[in-house]
């Protein structure tokens, strides 16, 4: 609880502040993992299992976040170039090729050193996980393991607790657990901890509560956070202490925060006239420019799928039961990871769902030539939710990576044509009503 | 069940090779439509493998659904840019009423290809699925998953049928399949031990039609042309000897092939490898479920987007040219395929180690001029001949 005394100078704006400490923090820890030529657990933002890996006490690394810190850092044609030079693609994924390149630098990364792999964890979220972690395992000849999590097979029937299907995805995902935490104790050369685990498992549910709640509170007029640029920093932290008290004691400050701005009725910097749903993946080479585009026509971004797959699901809310906690990892696991998948493949019921809880205006379609997870149905979704609803939205292409595939002044265009139609149509709409 | 695919029967050898080729390229799927038009239902599943047993045994048609040399006229407006062309000319067919399906199929293949259950149900009211084929091959729970998302097939299956399937009806199915897929590495065998008696395209379209006809029509059509490609006169010729690899998904338009074919002999290749991913007859148990699934899993061949950590893809790449005693390798890579043109950079970097001569280029189902791509494959061809 705030105490009323409290200023709002000392409020507003902590958690981007303190987000941004924990940030530096990780990569510092990550740097001092290199230097003492120790390994890292190489993981993924949908289904990390750091659960599992905390318990070991291993340091763990997301190359999805290497990554894209280069092109935040406006470096990662850099390590574009040099991955392409030994023949990776211009059509591939830009995670991928800076993370190759990372790697022939020997970790040298702007936010530090990235230690080397000990063992890469992954699911199929994103097929290209696999595809990268194989990478790893021909450069470092290191165990890499694919918990393989069986998605929605059909749009509209999902499968829960306690039924057949269910169960039988459940149990082999459980069964993957048990495998990946004997490989654990092989590579780290400890006895697999269930308390350890427990702890990190009632970490993890607090996280995931105080994640659900952050999303909700968004939906609070004027929003109290940009879910493209603040929304960021928080995925960075809900991802890498996924598991640890500075995570869990992280997200319940920030909801202290968000709970106070909208009890009071303070927004973000922007005068929010357009309220927007944002569909894909950032635009991280102009990643403070392009939200600008948004912000100086007065609108921002409510909410967004990113914060629900690149969050792994969390935004479920799913809370472990500890007392079974093997059974209810593989059970949260499987619903989360499910989501996050559903979230980029079967996204356009959610998006129709997320505009009329959010008050949206718009919807901003985002593909990326670096991530066909998440780029490949966004067209057809977005057909599909004009014809049903009349949302008006936008379709720009660009890239999370690649600067050569981004077009500032050709974003400009497609963006002001589109204020301009929300714009008309606010005040038709306003006509109507005086009429 | 109706019959599809009769036309050949009266033709000699190199009229049926010609006809395969013909059916194969143009694109109107005529063997599907008669199908049809005969009161079937179809179930079109997209690359890379399918077990086609679990719909043969309900009555149905199995369709590989691997795009076609099409314009995307409809389709288009469902994609954005950066994407290969299978996926557009796929759903192509289905948009331009070319194929009409009851149930369409997809894997998790690649990060583009699992979405397409999703656009495609957006468009259609039949069911569209994907089947979870395990990217986990390494667990031993994996099977018993695995034999049950085949259960979970079936249940659909026999919903689109109208009838439930028996564990009988399966394991007919299986045989037929075996016998199928037993002809196919017969065809590969000659490719292998005599290719000059068999053309690489002639080759890949009489696997390729395989595809859209029933099962027995395909064993009817193998056992007839086979000993005749056998007693063919033809003399070899001073040609290098490749694999053609990187064709797992997207096909690469007939005239590539044939082309490559005109200076090669491609003695093994990946072509439409999902129809012959299982490399030994299915043994028949109590079930045949099991069976497939273990099948799947233990005697299969390999692609860039099945993970399977015993099955690293550049040494199965150097067993695939051992055991085709290959002097080269052709390393295709469909455009805009993210796992193909990953899978490239492994590769070259394991031939270079083993100074296996290569060469490498990235195709398109319905690019159309190949001049000079002719000209850098006869200068590798050239190379290696006179150096």
């Amino acid at each position: 609880m705030i105490p009323p005394s409290t200023a709002p100078s000392d409020i507003v704006g902590r958690g981007n502040k303190e987000g941004g400490q924990l940030f530096r923090q990780w990569f510092a820890n990550l740097s001092e993992v290199a230097e003492r030529k120790e390994r890292a657990a190489y993981v993924f933002v949908m289904g990390s299992l750091n659960e599992i890996l905390k318990s070991f006490d291993m340091p763990v690394s997301f190359p999805e976040i290497n990554a894209l810190q280069t092109a935040i850092r406006r470096v990662s044609h850099e390590y574009l170039d040099e991955a392409e030079d030994i023949g990776y693609s211009p059509d591939i994924c830009g995670y991928v090729k800076a993370d190759v390149a990372l790697q022939m630098r020997g970790g040298e990364h702007p936010m530090g050193k990235i230690p080397k792999p000990s063992m890469a964890v992954f699911t199929n979220a994103c097929n290209t996980y696999i595809k990268w972690a194989e990478i790893w395992e021909r450069m470092y000849d290191i165990p890499i393991f694919t918990v393989d999590i069986p998605g929605t097979r059909q749009a509209g029937i999902v499968t829960m607790p306690g039924q057949h299907r269910f169960e039988n995805d459940r149990r082999y995902v459980e069964g993957q657990i048990r495998e990946l935490i004997t490989l654990c104790e092989q590579v780290t050369g400890k006895k697999f901890d269930i308390d350890k685990l427990r702890d990190c498992m009632a970490n993890a549910n607090r996280l995931s509560l105080a994640w659900e709640r952050l999303l909700a509170l968004n939906r609070s007029c004027p929003s109290v956070f940009n879910a493209l640029t603040d929304g960021t920093v928080y995925l960075g932290v809900a991802n890498g202490f996924r598991g640890t008290p500075e995570g869990t004691a992280y997200f319940e400050r920030l909801v202290e925060e968000m709970e106070y701005k909208a009890a009071h009725g303070i927004g973000t910097l922007t005068e929010e006239e357009y309220r927007l749903i944002f569909v894909g993946v950032p635009c991280y080479p102009i990643f403070r420019r392009f939200n600008e585009i948004f912000t100086e026509q007065g609108g921002t971004f409510v909410n967004s799928t990113y914060l629900w797959f690149a969050s792994g699901g969390t935004n479920r809310g799913y809370q472990y039961d500890t007392t079974r906690p093997i059974e209810s990892l593989a059970e949260g696991l499987l619903l989360s990871v499910r989501d996050a998948m559903d979230s980029m493949f079967h996204q356009y019921a959610m998006v129709r769902e997320m505009a009329e809880e959010y008050s949206t205006d718009g919807v901003v379609f985002h593909p990326i030539k670096s991530c066909r997870t998440v780029s490949t149905g966004l067209a057809d979704s977005r057909r599909a939710l004009m014809e049903e609803t009349g949302m008006p939205s936008l379709f720009i292409e660009s890239d999370m990576m690649d600067r050569r595939v981004v077009s500032e002044a050709q974003l400009k265009n497609r963006i002001d044509a589109f204020f301009e139609g929300l714009a008309s149509r606010k005040h038709q709409s306003k006509a109507e009503g005086a009429a | 069940m109706p019959r599809v695919f009769d036309e050949w029967k009266a033709l000699p050898l190199d009229e049926v090779l010609g006809l395969c080729r013909d059916t194969l390229e143009e694109a109107d799927f005529g063997p599907v439509t008669r199908w049809r038009e005969a009161g079937g239902k179809i179930v079109g599943h997209f690359q890379v493998y399918f077990p086609h047993e679990i719909v043969h045994a309900a009555g149905l048609l199995p369709l590989k659904v691997r795009g076609a040399p099409v314009e995307p006229t409809h389709a288009d407006s469902r994609f954005g840019s950066y994407l290969c062309s299978i996926l557009k000319t796929s759903l192509e067919l289905v948009l331009s009423d070319t194929i009409e399906l009851d149930m369409f199929v997809t894997h998790p293949i690649c990060d583009a290809a699992r979405n397409l259950a999703a656009v495609w149900g957006r468009n259609f009211q039949y069911p569209c699925q994907i089947l979870y084929l395990p990217q986990n091959a390494n667990s031993k729970h994996t099977a018993q998953y695995l034999r049950d998302e085949y259960d979970r097939l079936l249940e659909e299956v026999e919903e689109i049928a109208g009838r439930k399937v028996t564990p009988e009806d399966l394991s007919r199915s299986v045989a037929l399949y075996n016998r199928d897929r037993a002809l196919m590495r017969e065809l590969y065998e000659i490719k292998r031990e005599t290719p000059w008696l068999v053309s690489a395209e002639d080759a890949y379209s009489l696997v390729g039609i395989g595809g859209m006809i029933p099962v027995e029509e395909h064993i009817e059509l193998m056992e007839s042309v086979l000993p005749q490609l056998r007693a063919r006169t033809a003399k070899a010729e001073d040609r290098i000897r490749v694999v053609f690899e990187g064709a797992f998904c997207e096909q690469p338009p007939l005239d590539l092939i044939r082309m490559v074919g005109r200076s090669c002999y491609v003695v093994d290749d990946d072509f439409m490898i999902g129809l012959r991913y299982i490399i030994e007859d299915i043994p028949a148990g109590d079930d045949p479920l099991m069976d497939l699934a273990e099948a799947y899993l233990e005697r299969s061949s390999y692609s860039p987007v099945q993970h399977d950590n015993r099955k690293p893809k550049e040494r199965m790449l150097v067993e695939r040219i051992g055991g085709a005693r290959a002097e080269a390798v052709v390393l295709a890579a469909a455009k805009m395929c993210e796992p193909g043109l990953e899978e490239q950079v492994a590769y070259v970097q394991e031939l270079e180690k083993r100074g296996t001569p290569y060469f490498v280029n990235e195709f398109e189902e319905n690019m159309t001029s190949f001049s000079s791509l002719e000209l850098q494959v006869e200068t590798f061809v050239e190379n290696l001949l006179f150096t």
